[in-house]
């Protein structure tokens, strides 16, 4: 994972890296054709956050979230009005004339994303935003994105290692393996269905407690919103008399919607296994058979 | 041997060091601040890699870096008649001085900006500004403690090479201390103006260590 390209990847997004070759597009304009000065002016357009924040440390929080302001010549009136605003919406009013050295990690990150948002960008990008972070920072800080997703409309692209955060706060996800994308699509989809190996990889050994040694007849079975409300495996042993082994049960909050897998070995009886299995499929639930291990 | 004449002249020497040494950095710090920026920003790995300039910029550099500055003083008489209309004194003085120091406040200048973290300059470029937007916004303002300590570094040093000048007469405590002290042997007057020398060089030192510790922000 590590070295994979992610973080090239978003750079390429605001040219701060220049593809060697292939285009950028941003609303269907081809950005890596454009002038410096052009290139200028789209990055106003797009702001972007960093793993290690990146405040200048010289300027106190207000004048920070001022700086991109000033780069794009907006009048001091409207700039501070702004800055006013911005530090209200990140939660951080009173931290207005405090240095960064005198913030803590999650407080700076919070006054870099004021900072990115103050020439109201069409997209912000994240690079590795939350991974300096603690977990409980890391979740207000994706709180905070997610409100700011929803009420302002910014596109939001985050590079991350932690599937827990595209969990969270993502709609859409591309994995990127050695510098390829191996797949991408909707993240309930995705976690759902993983198809290549990686992604497989790294969906399920999230959290995990290394491989699990599974024998024969092991399966994997997701549900989604609709039956993972319903007591579908109880349902299921009652009604086919099916001996269940669950090896693995795991269940996560997809944007709102509840979302599981469990992993189970059927008995050898390729009877009931079947009996089972139809039982599940029946439910629209996906079965799919397993490896020796997962992890 | 001690008379009001004499002070008179230590006042004097103490205010042409002081004319000297000031007038010096700050025309040299006009020189060497843009060469140092010029630096940065030019190298490979810089916001505007500009690779003939920066070689030449080096060259220019180390070649006047490593000519001694007795040397200097002498090779470039020429040159200070034709600005100053003289060459003794300490306004002839000040040319050799910054000939000398523009090029090692350059250096100054380069390591002090190179310190800033180019994670906060990239943020920058990533908010769409120029590179003189990052120069005089960043790079400069970022750098402030250091450059303010390499400014302390700097006077003391020329204030060293302002009391060489001495030897050609150049006015200042130097030319006391050759005249007098040397010259003459009297003891007596060499070390009040080494003594006078000490303290104006701890003076700008801790007033420079001061005031930089006064504007850092990162602690």
């Amino acid at each position: 994972m590590s070295g994979a390209g992610k973080s090239t990847l978003v750079r390429c997004i605001n040219l701060l890296e220049k593809p060697t070759s292939g285009s950028v597009f941003i609303d269907g304009q081809d950005i890596s054709k454009i002038t410096e000065k052009e290139l200028r002016t789209v990055r106003y357009s797009v702001g972007m956050i960093f793993q290690q924040f990146n405040l200048l440390m010289q300027r106190t929080a207000e004048k920070n979230i001022l700086f991109p302001l000033e780069i794009a010549g907006v009048d001091k009136e409207t700039a501070k009005k702004r800055t006013a605003e911005l530090l209200e919406l990140v939660g951080l009013p009173d931290k207005a004339k405090a240095y960064p050295s005198q913030l803590s990690g999650g407080q700076k990150q919070r006054i870099a994303i004021a900072r990115a948002l103050a020439n109201n960008p069409k997209i912000l990008l994240c690079d590795e935003a939350t991974s300096a972070l603690d977990p409980s920072t890391t979740n207000s800080i994706l709180k905070l994105l997610k409100e700011i997703n929803h009420k302002l409309g910014i596109t939001i692209v985050i590079i991350t290692h932690e599937m827990s955060v595209v969990e969270q706060i993502c709609s859409h996800v591309a994995i990127i393996d050695k510098s390829q994308i191996a797949e991408d699509g909707e993240v309930e989809e995705i976690f759902r269905n993983p198809k290549t190996e990686i992604a497989k990889k790294m969906i399920f050994s999230e959290g995990d407690q290394g491989p699990v040694v599974m024998g024969k007849n092991t399966y994997r079975i997701v549900f989604d919103e609709k039956s993972s409300s319903d007591s579908v495996m109880a349902k299921m042993i009652l009604e086919t008399k099916c001996l269940v082994n669950i090896l693995h049960a795991d269940m996560k909050n997809i944007d709102g919607f509840a979302f599981g897998q469990m992993v189970i070995q059927l008995p050898e009886d390729e009877l009931s296994a079947a009996r089972a299995i139809n039982y599940l499929r029946s439910h629209q639930i996906t079965v799919e058979e397993v490896g020796s291990h997962v992890g | 041997m001690w008379d009001s004449s004499m002070t008179a002249l230590i006042v004097q020497g103490t205010f042409e060091t002081l004319y000297m040494t000031l007038a010096s950095t700050l025309l040299a710090y006009l020189i060497g601040l843009p060469m140092g920026v010029l630096l940065v920003t030019s190298d490979s790995e810089g916001i505007v890699p500009m690779r003939l300039l920066n070689q030449v910029l080096n060259i220019v550099v180390n070649i006047t870096r490593s000519i001694p500055f007795l040397i200097l003083l002498i090779a470039v008489i020429p040159l200070t008649r034709l600005i100053t209309g003289t060459t003794i004194g300490s306004t002839a003085t000040i040319v050799p001085l910054v000939i000398a120091a523009a090029p090692f406040i350059a250096r100054l200048v380069e390591s002090s900006i190179k310190e800033v973290d180019y994670g906060i300059i990239e943020a920058s470029l990533s908010m769409g500004a120029s590179p003189m937007q990052v120069v005089t916004k960043v790079m400069i303002p970022e750098a402030k403690p250091s450059l303010i300590i390499g400014a302390a570094i700097a006077t003391t040093t020329i204030l060293g090479y302002s009391a060489m000048a001495g030897i050609v007469g150049g006015g200042g405590l130097g030319d006391i201390a050759i005249r007098f002290g040397y010259y003459r042997y009297e003891t007596g007057m060499m070390v009040i103006t080494v003594v006078l020398l000490v303290l104006i060089v701890q003076l700008f030192q801790e007033v420079g260590m001061k005031i930089a510790q006064k504007q850092d922000r990162r602690k």
